[in-house]
């Protein structure tokens, strides 16, 4: 199975309220050693053939991520990975 | 002849029969754009409603920009049709790139529902000109993604040409950078603003006529460009 996974997180100088709504929560778990949390989106794309790279971050650059706000990580995943 | 202002209705779109209300209200023609049909069939100007497009999957407008309708939208944007993105409309301008910047989650993570008040700022647009510099103007607002935010030097560059069409003022809904609620682009063609100037324009409705002026200032420019002179604020 040819798939590539695509990693959006927004960029480190955009505030992430969600990440800082879980992290203000996780006092509430006994958690305290925690001073951040960020969330971010992962998105696993199947080729039917070879995994194409260049086509994946063509399409994490127009449409998965928005660079203005958010940075992206395209990677194959060997087919052992695949869940 | 009366002037044709186009709405256009994505799958998700809430407030486009309000947009088309207002644009009667203002005294045009309004002309229903459907989102898979790319032409605007000779609309002067084209509105963007408020709503969720494509039920805001994956992130607000960012599958509405490859809509049908938008690529010619966007083409005859640049060529300097006016064109008012509204809330959802705003975030799909972003996307689309015809404004810069982009809208994130409110920063308190709540959505906002209220009538807010605004100081309009930048009137040489096509849809501000029927303002006063400073205005103050209620309306309401209604958003979970209002959030403007551009790197520093953007926000800079969009203070220094003018830009900002409208600034929250007696609180700040979402967080916004510099309480910015609403901007232009370099013609002064495509505005986007969050709050809600379409449920703005009749007594029973809304809490005041404020937001009128958007669509009486899109006719006036096109009166203008149409008698031969240039849309207001415009380069073209």
């Amino acid at each position: 199975m040819a798939r590539v996974v695509v990693d959006v997180m927004l960029k480190p100088e955009i505030l992430d309220p969600q990440g800082q709504a879980v992290a203000n929560a996780l006092p509430r778990l006994g958690v305290t050693d925690v001073s951040s949390v960020r969330i971010g989106r992962r998105i696993e794309i199947e080729f039917d053939g070879e995994p194409d790279l260049d086509r994946a971050r063509e399409i994490a650059d127009k449409l998965l991520a928005n660079p203005v706000i958010e940075d992206y990580q395209v990677r194959v995943v060997a087919a052992a990975e695949v869940a | 002849m009366t002037m044709r202002i186009g709405v256009v209705t994505f799958p998700g779109s809430l407030d486009d029969g309000d947009a088309a209300r207002a644009a009667r209200i203002a005294g045009a023609e309004a002309v229903r754009l459907w989102h898979g049909d790319p032409d605007l069939h000779g609309v002067d100007a084209v509105v963007l409603p408020g709503g969720f497009s494509y039920g805001d999957y994956l992130r607000c407008g960012a599958i509405a920009r490859f809509a049908p309708v938008m690529e010619t939208i966007v083409d005859a944007a640049r060529g300097g049709l006016p064109v008012l993105g509204i809330c959802n409309g705003f975030q799909v301008l972003c996307e689309a790139h015809l404004l810069p910047g982009a809208l994130t989650r409110n920063q308190h993570l709540h959505f906002r529902n209220r009538d807010q008040w605004l100081k309009v700022e930048a009137t040489n647009t096509a849809w501000t000109n029927g303002f006063t510099p400073g205005q103050e103007i209620l309306i309401p607002v209604k958003n979970g993604e209002g959030c403007y935010v551009a790197d520093p030097a953007t926000l800079d560059k969009l203070e220094a040409e003018g830009r900002v069409i409208a600034r929250y003022i007696k609180g700040n809904p979402n967080g916004s950078q510099r309480d910015i609620a609403g901007i232009t682009n370099e013609a002064g063609n495509v505005v986007g603003i969050m709050p809600h100037p379409e449920h703005a324009v009749e007594a029973l409705t809304g809490p005041s006529l404020d937001g009128l002026g958007f669509f009486t200032s899109v006719l006036r420019a096109l009166a203008g460009s149409s008698a031969g002179g240039q849309l207001a604020g415009g380069q073209q």
